[in-house]
């Protein structure tokens, strides 16, 4: 695969940046929707990601990436060894960050039956599709909006399940396909459906830089990387190694950082007050706190964490108010400044 | 797979390729734009030839090129001057618009794949146009999808493919040509049909042919032009390129006009940056300097400007008239001297710099801001007319692709233009879509036939499709495909008259007259129209929506003037109306014909203060409701209030002075073309 430009060098975009390293740092809020302008490295950030994980252990010979650890669900092949009492071999492998590309069809989504061993050898055996190749880790979907519909029923139904089924020629399969969705789009093309929207746990907004500066400085490193991608690349190898590191120790602190009731009160006031749907708000909004705790090292949320994710958490979960023609980031804005004052 | 592309003697392009490969070396031809319509000029011009070298020297570093304008001669030749300038054996591809996703992105090549019983895997256009050229015709009318995977490739620089059974990359770094025929009148945007802007970013160059190319002149076609650059020039430069270094003061410039210009993407001012350097490597220099910069400013800055700088809006009206000839003679005629002496002025500043700290950075500071001036003026002097005209007219425009609306091309089981197959079983109306059925089942048969219960006795089935192994295709119902169809809503004009007696004393006549027009448009689109007045203390629907123009002509020729404005209650009127239609699987565009000035409120009670106030609510309350809408100022002169409210709503201001019966029937066109195309 070609080289990616690093997470590190990208110019500005901080709460795009930030909303990603939470997601990676927990899986279960959900995912990030980014949204935003033609030109703002909306891709260049999201495909820099992969870099940023730290391995993770899979079962040895597993085409599922199964989790060795006890508890975890698992394919069915693991499962029979499982229970058939044989120690399952684990090893590191990198966490899947893969690209749902537009124009994918349905069975290579899915998975179906392997077409080569079908003509040569007339067996039927299941091949995964690109839902199991994410398992455990990232599903990135470009252009989220211009996703086929029935790619999109198909996808808001796996990711609500974390259960892929297949069935096809007699053949029945069902894996765990946990996996956090990564969109990113522009607006101006087209809308996003609104149950595809819920799902993402995070959504940023990302404008292109105003100030000359920081324009001039996103021009000069991305001419830097075109002209020499492995040489700019190695340049900010450190940052990156860097970055790493705090989702690594970020991640192990997650479990240990606590959530005071008080800021769970405070969380439930301030989606009441912006009226989202259901209770999705709240948690996600709980959880990106406590991530963001982690990974500033705070053994406890904050207001300063609610505030500074309430954004992202909930700027996407909102109604349209006819009496109120302020964009939404702008009311969640509003809410933070009256509930959670600086 | 192409196995002549390009090459100089074969190619198409023959009276140009073989008449410059041999001309001698000629980094910096004199060219001026000035003398374009010059009959002795060759029928390509200057800066067409000069774009067509710089994208040569690097295809796939820039993106490519829309080329506007339509088919001709010119484009032809344009076309094949370009391929000669390319290396021999240079993939050049064509792209047809319609193309399935599988001719583009690949896929099983389904003969090969029985032939030799295992998958074999079928190269797409993009993945054969690697290393090349990419043409994509009729640019204007790409789909949207076609739009995301080409805006993929440019990006990526390969095929991601996933599918039928197959997935893999492929490298895939290629230019693309965009020939867009979309219409360029001033202002208009031809109801929506343009090349996506999510691949327009992505392109380097926009050459519209019309406007820079002097017309065509059979007479002399044949005759090579004087100087061109050649391929020889263009080897030399792609060589040099990687070596070719520039100052951070080039980026500053380049930042700094594309803020000016209000261009939004980064992508901007980083292929201006590539320009200036291609462009340096072409003329022979190691740096890029000053000239390169306004060069690049002009070629890739100016076509994407959005705004004008405050100070130039003046000059520019008068430059309109010969937008191109200040710019063009500076970039030529200085990258003459430019390694002698352009070259050595920023030398003359940074010499004395480690001398003398405060007064050089003032003098560095002049000198950038100096060079500012004049790129931006450079790309000023490049903006095309129309543009201008659009940027004048274009506030609104940009606010209202804003509130396109979800589904006016909506997906369609069973009427429509067809866009393909998806799995799926022939129910509910689903057309059964054969070939792709039978498609799907022919790797399978082997298989099957092999799980063929041996009981099955061939005597029992049809004896027509009968062989002694069984049914000659086996089908099961996971092979299913049916046609998926995506139709056009169709598209209701509200028309929303104020028939108070403010406005009937300015003019309600003149109004009447300007709808009657618009109504002749909404007949021959087939459009259905409704008619809404408002006036006294009520609204009331004269006219549901209905086909018949001479309806809707009488309902408005009885209307009759008087009264107060309720201006409110007639927009919560056409709101509900609008949403009604909506509701019925059309799009809506309101079309509100006031001078803005409300005195009745909500309630019916009179009083300005509150009219206006509830009339702002009515609006705001239209803006969420998402509809297109379209407001005509009638008025003698343009009143804020009417703006203010306009800004509400959403909706495309247009003061009744300005508009002539042409340029509302546009503006209706671009409010109900917006909906379209903003949602696709």
């Amino acid at each position: 695969m070609a080289i990616t430009f690093p997470f590190s060098a990208i110019v500005g975009q901080d709460e795009m940046k930030l909303a990603i390293l939470i997601a990676a740092i927990d899986p279960r809020i959900g995912g990030v929707l980014v949204l935003g302008d033609r030109g703002t490295g909306k891709s260049t950030a999201v495909r820099a990601l992969a870099a940023l994980l730290p391995p993770m252990r899979a079962v040895v010979g597993c085409r599922y990436g199964c989790d060795p650890a006890e508890g975890q669900p698992c394919c069915e092949e693991c499962a029979a060894l499982r229970a058939a009492g044989k120690p399952l071999k684990a090893h590191q492998v990198p966490v899947p960050v893969i690209d749902l590309p537009l124009g994918a069809t349905e069975d290579r989504v899915v998975g179906a039956l392997d077409l080569e061993r079908a003509l040569s050898q007339g067996e039927k055996a299941f091949e995964p599709g690109l839902l199991a190749r994410a398992h455990r880790g990232f599903l990135y979907i470009d252009e989220v909006n211009l996703l086929e519909d029935h790619l999109v029923d198909l996808l808001i139904d796996v990711a609500a399940s974390g259960e892929n089924v297949v069935e096809r020629e007699g053949l029945s399969v069902r894996h765990p396909a946990r996996f956090v969705l990564v969109g990113s789009g522009n607006p101006e093309e087209g809308e996003l459906r609104p149950q595809l929207l819920d799902r993402f746990g995070l959504s940023v907004e990302v404008r292109t830089p105003e100030d000359l500066a920081s324009r001039v400085e996103v021009v000069k490193r991305r001419d830097a990387f075109e002209r020499d991608p492995a040489g700019f690349t190695e340049q900010w190898k450190k940052e990156g190694d860097k970055t790493r590191k705090r989702v690594v120790a970020a991640r192990a602190r997650l479990n240990d950082v606590q959530v005071p009731d008080s800021m769970r009160e405070r969380a439930s006031q301030l989606c009441m007050a912006l009226g989202t749907d259901g209770l999705r708000g709240d948690m996600t909004l709980i959880r990106a706190a406590r991530a963001l705790a982690a990974l500033q090292g705070d053994a406890e949320v904050k207001p300063s964490h609610l505030r500074e994710v309430a954004g992202p958490a909930l700027r996407h979960r909102l109604r349209r108010n006819p009496l109120d023609d302020a964009g939404s980031s702008t009311r969640v804005a509003r809410a933070v400044a009256e509930l959670l004052p600086a | 797979m192409n196995p002549l592309p390009g090459s100089l003697d074969q190619a198409p392009g023959q009276s140009r390729g073989s008449g410059s490969p041999s001309g001698p070396y000629r980094p910096d031809p004199r060219h001026r734009l000035d003398s374009l319509g010059d009959p002795a000029e060759p029928s390509l011009s200057p800066g067409a030839l000069l774009t067509a070298a710089l994208l040569a020297v690097d295809p796939q570093g820039l993106g490519g090129i829309r080329l506007c304008g339509p088919a001709s001669a010119m484009r032809t030749a344009w076309l094949n001057h370009l391929r000669a300038l390319l290396p021999p054996a240079t993939p050049w591809e064509r792209l047809p618009i319609h193309a399935t996703d599988a001719a583009v992105l690949g896929g099983l090549d389904l003969a090969a794949t029985l032939h030799t019983g295992r998958a074999v895997a079928q190269q797409g256009l993009l993945a054969r146009a690697h290393g090349g050229v990419l043409v994509l015709g009729m640019a204007e009318r790409v789909p949207q999808g076609m739009a995301a995977h080409l805006a993929a490739v440019l990006d990526q620089g390969e095929v991601q493919l996933a599918r039928e059974g197959l997935s893999e990359r492929r490298p895939a770094r290629l230019a693309l040509v965009a020939l867009d025929e979309g219409e360029r009148d001033a202002g208009a945007r031809n109801d929506g049909e343009q090349l996506p802007p999510a691949l327009c970013d992505r392109l380097a160059f926009n050459l519209d042919l019309s406007l820079d190319f002097a017309p065509e002149n059979p007479a002399n076609s044949d005759k090579p032009p004087a100087e061109t650059w050649t391929d020889k020039d263009i080897t030399a430069a792609r060589a040099r390129l990687s070596g070719v270094s520039y100052r951070p003061q080039a980026v500053e410039t380049l930042c700094a006009t594309a803020l000016v210009l209000g261009v939004d993407s980064l992508r901007g001012p980083l292929l201006a940056l590539r320009v200036a350097q291609v462009a340096a490597a072409l003329t022979g220099a190691l740096e890029v300097d000053d000239s390169h910069t306004a060069l690049a400013a002009r070629l890739v800055l100016a076509p994407r400007a959005t705004r004008l700088p405050p100070a130039a809006e003046a000059d520019a009206e008068e430059g309109q008239t010969e937008p191109t000839e200040p710019s063009a003679n500076e970039p030529k005629d200085e990258s003459d001297e430019a390694q002698n002496d352009e070259a050595e002025d920023p030398e003359d500043l940074n010499g004395p710099d480690e001398q003398n700290v405060p007064t050089d950075e003032e003098l560095q500071l002049a000198a950038q801001q100096a060079l500012e001036e004049m790129v931006v003026q450079a790309a000023i002097a490049a903006i095309p007319p129309g543009l201008l005209a659009a940027l004048k007219a274009g506030e609104a425009k940009a606010q209202a692709a804003r509130g396109g609306r979800a589904g006016a091309a909506e997906k369609n089981q069973r009427r429509g233009r067809p866009i393909g197959a998806r799995r799926g079983e022939p129910r509910a109306g689903a057309r059964l879509h054969v070939l792709d059925t039978l498609r799907a089942a022919a790797p399978w048969q082997k298989l099957r036939r092999g799980l063929l219960p041996a009981a099955v006795n061939p005597a029992s089935l049809n004896a027509n499709n009968a062989t002694p192994q069984g049914p000659r295709i086996l089908v099961r119902r996971d092979d299913f495909h049916v046609m998926r169809f995506k139709q056009n809503r169709a598209s209701t004009t509200v028309f929303l008259v104020d028939a108070s007696g403010s406005s009937a004393l300015h003019r309600l006549a003149e109004a009447k007259g300007a709808v009657e027009l618009l109504l002749a448009d909404c007949y021959v689109r087939r459009d259905r129209v409704a008619v809404l007045s408002f006036g006294g203390v009520t609204a009331q629907l004269l006219l549901p929506p209905t086909r018949s123009l001479a309806r809707a002509k009488r309902s408005l020729s009885a209307l009759p003037g008087g009264g107060g404005t309720p201006l409110a209650t007639g927009m919560d009127a056409a709101r509900e109306l609008a949403i009604q239609i909506a509701r019925q699987g059309e799009t809506p565009v309101v079309v509100l014909l006031t001078d803005g000035r409300a005195n009745i409120a909500r309630d019916g009670k009179p009083g300005r203060a509150q009219a206006a106030l509830d009339a702002l609510q009515a609006a705001r309350e239209f803006s969420v409701s998402k509809i297109s809408a379209l407001l005509i100022d009638t008025s003698p002169q343009p009143q804020a209030q009417a703006q203010n409210l306009a800004q509400a709503m959403g909706a495309t201001y247009l003061p009744l002075p300005f508009a002539g019966a042409k340029g509302l029937n546009q503006a209706v066109r671009l409010a109900s073309g917006l909906s379209a195309s903003g949602s696709r």
